[in-house]
């Protein structure tokens, strides 16, 4: 039994959803009680869709357990069939369902439908969202993928791929396909089909007359992926294209799938580089950035962070067990311990250790950092609806990094004000506690400065008052560095000498 | 799916059409009701136990998340909770054990069934009892259910409260009191208690209470006055403790507010010109607030997908007091006892439909074309989007709604939706 607070991910059946409404022609019969229906909100207000996702929930009732609710099911199944006329259909349980095995499987397939029935196991008690939605699509790619003479040609043009991964209630996905489809096509690459968003069941019979697959989100795409490496001896692309290095890399590795000449990347803009090394981000250098998301979104955003941004990878983490290898690798990249948890207390607690100066990271993170008075950006599910927005905001490619390195600077103070701050910290309106001038002042509350002393240490009144006009967001760190410094040559007192003699020992 | 057309009768001899209908339910659970009360109850926590949906639910359907770590919890359970009934008893209590040791401050702890734990049949009410001597006297454990098989949305607070009621301390004092019972808003609380106590009527109580909600005294003389209609349960027991209820219309709108004041106040005996001086005032601004939205509301047409039982009382509002039509009034249940003098001034010809079947309903609704429907979040923006004007019927759970000084609120509510359509040219 796991106590939970806030959970990162939904369970499996949420994300059998987001596979059914990011595609088209295809309807999911979820065994399930009332209740259940809540997941639909998530995609009409949080996605603000303008239609409510293709599914049907049976809605047993208490009363419904003695009696016969397999007929209930088999019932519901027709009348979905009836009412919206799918090309395909997906059938399951939710937990509860799971629980009275009913056999959903089993059951649609007695109704003898002339559509493909597709049935899912997802065990609710065992895996989570991501999960669910990865199972789901490969289920769908097994069940539905067809047979397919395949074309063969080397020249630009001639060369197809797929994109895999995007989904409903995705991270950016919409705005992400565009992005690396427009990058593939501008490299004389077809996009055969993408799926599942936008795919029928038509479409995904034909995914075998790619060249090769684009894996976008692994989490959902890739063991579909690796099937169709199986069949179709379909290759496909390992690295995820965010940020500029990245994308480089992406492109490198499309062109050694199709056998192609290292491009030249003199084609392809953006503005990041130029952005980055101009004077003015140089405040961003050694910027102390605590990174938590999918892993797939976290790995990739500390290699930006790192590399293009100049700022120092001080935690990293995800919270999908199954993708936690690659976050490892990366933490140990970067000289830090690995956080793999789904506990949000969890990775509160190690912000706040960390003391970073801006934290990159979900919905949750973004509500942890407000109330540690942290600057925060998001770069992962789960999302919340400012996370939608109404202009082209991909993550990916080179538009892609313009993106990210507009919104993970908007909520630093900005350079020349963060130096006015540290020259004159008691102005009465203009103050680190004030927060950065362009965003209304939140009031960085002294969260992060709490707790973390040790009571054992004396200060000096004189060297009380120094520490506090050390910048909020570094105090913690300049405190702890200190009382470790003091520790370390048996001082019972701590001077406001001892305060830089401290500061000399370890830098800021 | 299944559909009857059955004759119900009510309990004021009136007979009236009810539509009852099973199928897909468009509703949340009784889970969800955790949002407010955890809220309302300031020394309560609220344990799930239940599965990552319910978790996820319960985040979902707050809509934004509470910034401090919440009042509430769902112990998850796991493959391993599903081998045998000892281990997940066990796993239960240390749940509970770890929770108390984190949060100290917790007095009273909610075990909250939910579908998982039922199907399995947990019994809540045993590890309750168990936990509450290994917990005592620090903390008291009560239990309910929430799950979707047994609850809709708001009978979670029913359930809640119904579980309260035999903890509450026998009144001793011999003298009547009132005991206003449902959930309210601190503000509307306290409107209503300083009317109370201006008409004269002495103890009132409110359930829950804000602090120490197992320390409100209840007996024989103890007259209730439900403040919301979802409470069948609730009374049931009420009733178990000696107490009488005082039969009313529910406190929205000018009408049903001075019904439900009145109604109290004739079993208190208070002078009716007494009554007229102190609901005078409130009552003149009261309407004077409802008045200026009776231009964009009058003629109007209003259907309900059923959502919080509030149905009833609501569309009476809008029917009488802002001269709305109604298509359909759809309720997860209709309380036809508690509800009877709300029917009565229902207008004979309306549509009452019970339980759902959402697409034949969004089907009669779209036949109906009315000028607003009120319908949860899953609905609403797909029937925006084929240019059906919605109100969120969760914003009716989640506003201060009742009592005279809301009443202008609750006219407001329904009208944004018109107001905001006619001005957009986009």
């Amino acid at each position: 039994m796991q106590l939970t607070v806030w959970t990162y991910e939904g369970p499996p059946h949420v994300g059998a959803m987001r596979v059914a409404t990011g595609m088209e022609g295809v309807h999911y019969v979820l065994h399930a009680p009332q209740g259940d229906t809540y997941a639909d909100l998530l995609f009409t207000m949080i996605e603000r869709r303008d239609h409510r996702p293709p599914v049907t929930y049976t809605t047993f009732e208490a009363r419904d357990l003695g009696a016969d609710t397999a007929e209930i099911f088999k019932r519901t199944a027709q009348s979905a069939y009836d009412e919206f006329k799918p090309e395909a259909m997906i059938v399951g349980a939710s937990c509860t369902a799971e629980l009275i095995q009913d056999d959903p499987g089993g059951l649609a397939k007695t109704l003898g439908l002339d559509i493909p029935v597709i049935p899912l196991e997802l065990p609710s008690y065992q895996r989570k969202e991501n999960w669910g939605a990865s199972e789901t699509f490969y289920q769908i790619v097994r069940n539905l993928v067809r047979p397919v003479e395949k074309r063969r040609g080397r020249a630009p043009g001639e060369r197809s791929c797929n994109i895999l991964g995007p989904t409903a209630l995705g991270f950016r996905h919409r705005d992400d396909v565009r992005e690396i489809a427009g990058l593939l096509e501008s490299m004389g690459i077809q996009v055969n089909v993408i799926a599942p968003m936008h795919a029928n069941p038509d479409d995904i019979s034909q995914l075998g007359l790619a060249d090769f697959n684009v894996v976008l989100y692994p989490e959902i795409a890739e063991s579909a992926a690796r099937f169709l490496e199986k069949h179709f001896k379909q290759p496909w692309t390992r690295t995820i294209p965010i940020g500029i290095g990245a994308t480089r890399d992406f492109i490198a590795e499309v062109a050694e799938i199709c056998e192609w000449d290292e491009p030249d990347f003199g084609r392809f803009q953006s503005n990041f580089p130029w952005w980055s090394r101009s004077v003015d981000s140089t405040y961003l250098t050694g910027k102390r950035v605590f990174v938590f998301g999918d892993a797939t979104h976290a790995v990739a955003a500390a290699r930006v962070a790192a590399e293009e941004f100049g700022f120092e990878v001080v935690g990293l983490g995800c919270y999908n067990r199954e993708f936690a290898r690659d976050v490892r690798a990366a933490a140990s990249q970067y000289g830090v311990e690995p956080l793999i948890t789904d506990d949000y207390l969890e990775v509160e607690a190690a912000i706040a250790e960390a003391e970073p100066e801006l934290v990159l990271g979900t919905q949750m993170e973004r509500h942890i950092a407000k109330r540690l008075g942290l600057p925060c950006a998001v770069i992962s599910a789960p999302v919340h609806v400012q996370d939608f927005p109404a202009r082209y905001a991909p993550q990916m490619g080179f538009e892609g990094a313009n993106v990210l390195f507009d919104t993970w600077v908007h909520p630093l103070v900005m350079g020349l004000e963060e130096h006015l701050l540290g020259m004159f910290r008691e102005d009465f309106e203009f103050n680190d506690a004030a927060g950065a001038s362009h965003l209304g002042g939140h009031g960085a509350a002294d969260a992060i400065d709490t707790d973390i002393s040790d009571r054992t240490m004396h200060w000096l009144p004189e060297a009380e008052r120094e520490l506090k006009k050390i910048p909020f967001f570094v105090r913690g760190k300049a405190r702890r560095n200190t009382e470790q410094f003091a520790r370390d040559r048996d001082l019972e007192e701590i001077s406001v000498e001892t305060l830089y003699d401290a500061k000399a020992e370890y830098g800021r | 799916m299944k559909q009857t057309l059955d004759l119900k009768r009510s309990s004021t001899s009136q007979t009236r059409p009810i539509l009852r209908e099973r199928g897909q339910r468009e509703v949340f659970c009784g889970l969800t009701g955790i949002v407010w009360l955890h809220r309302k109850i300031q020394d309560a926590f609220f344990l799930v136990v239940g599965s990552r949906t319910c978790a996820h639910l319960i985040q979902s359907a707050a809509g934004v998340m509470i910034f401090a770590e919440p009042r509430f919890a769902t112990a998850i359970i796991e493959e391993r909770d599903l081998a045998g009934m000892a281990d997940v008893n066990e796993e239960l209590d240390k749940t509970v054990s770890r929770l108390l040791e984190r949060r100290p401050d917790i007095k009273l702890l909610f075990l909250v069934g939910s579908c998982p734990s039922e199907v399995i049949k947990l019994d809540l009410g045993r590890a309750a009892q168990r936990l509450s001597t290994t917990h005592a006297p620090d903390v008291r454990i009560l239990n309910y259910s929430g799950s979707g098989i047994e609850t809709t949305f708001t009978q979670g607070e029913d359930a809640c409260l119904a579980s309260l009621v035999p903890e509450l301390p026998e009144d001793t004092t011999g003298e009547p009191s009132l005991m206003v019972v449902g959930a309210l808003s601190d503000v509307v609380e306290d409107q209503f208690a300083r009317l109370f106590e201006s008409l004269g009527i002495g103890s009132v109580r409110f359930l829950p209470a804000r602090q120490r909600a197992t320390s409100t005294p209840i007996g024989k003389e103890t007259r209730y006055l439900l403040a919301q209609p979802f409470l069948g349960d609730t009374a049931r027991a009420l009733e178990a403790r000696g107490a009488t209820r005082i039969a009313a219309p529910f406190p929205l709108g000018v009408e049903g507010t001075t019904a439900w004041l009145k109604a109290a106040a004739d079993v208190w005996g208070v002078d009716p010109e007494h009554f007229e001086t102190v609901v005078e005032m409130p009552r003149a601004r009261a309407e004077k607030a409802v008045q200026r939205y009776r231009s964009s509301l009058a003629g109007k047409s209003v259907f309900f997908f059923p959502d919080s039982q509030l149905e009833v009382p609501m569309a009476r509002f809008l029917n009488r007091e802002l001269g709305m039509s109604l298509s359909e009034v759809g309720s997860p249940y209709l309380h036809t006892h508690h509800l009877a003098e709300e029917l009565e001034l229902l207008p004979e010809a309306v549509v009452l439909s019970e339980g759902q079947d959402v697409d034949r309903q969004l089907a009669r609704c779209r036949d109906a074309q009315p000028d607003i429907t009120v319908c949860g979040l899953g609905l609403a923006n797909p029937l925006e989007a084929e240019g059906l004007t919605t109100k969120w019927a969760i914003e009716l759970v989640f506003t201060p709604i009742q009592g005279y000084e809301q009443a202008g609120d609750l006219a407001e509510l329904f009208a944004r939706p018109l107001v905001r359509k006619a001005r957009l040219a986009v």
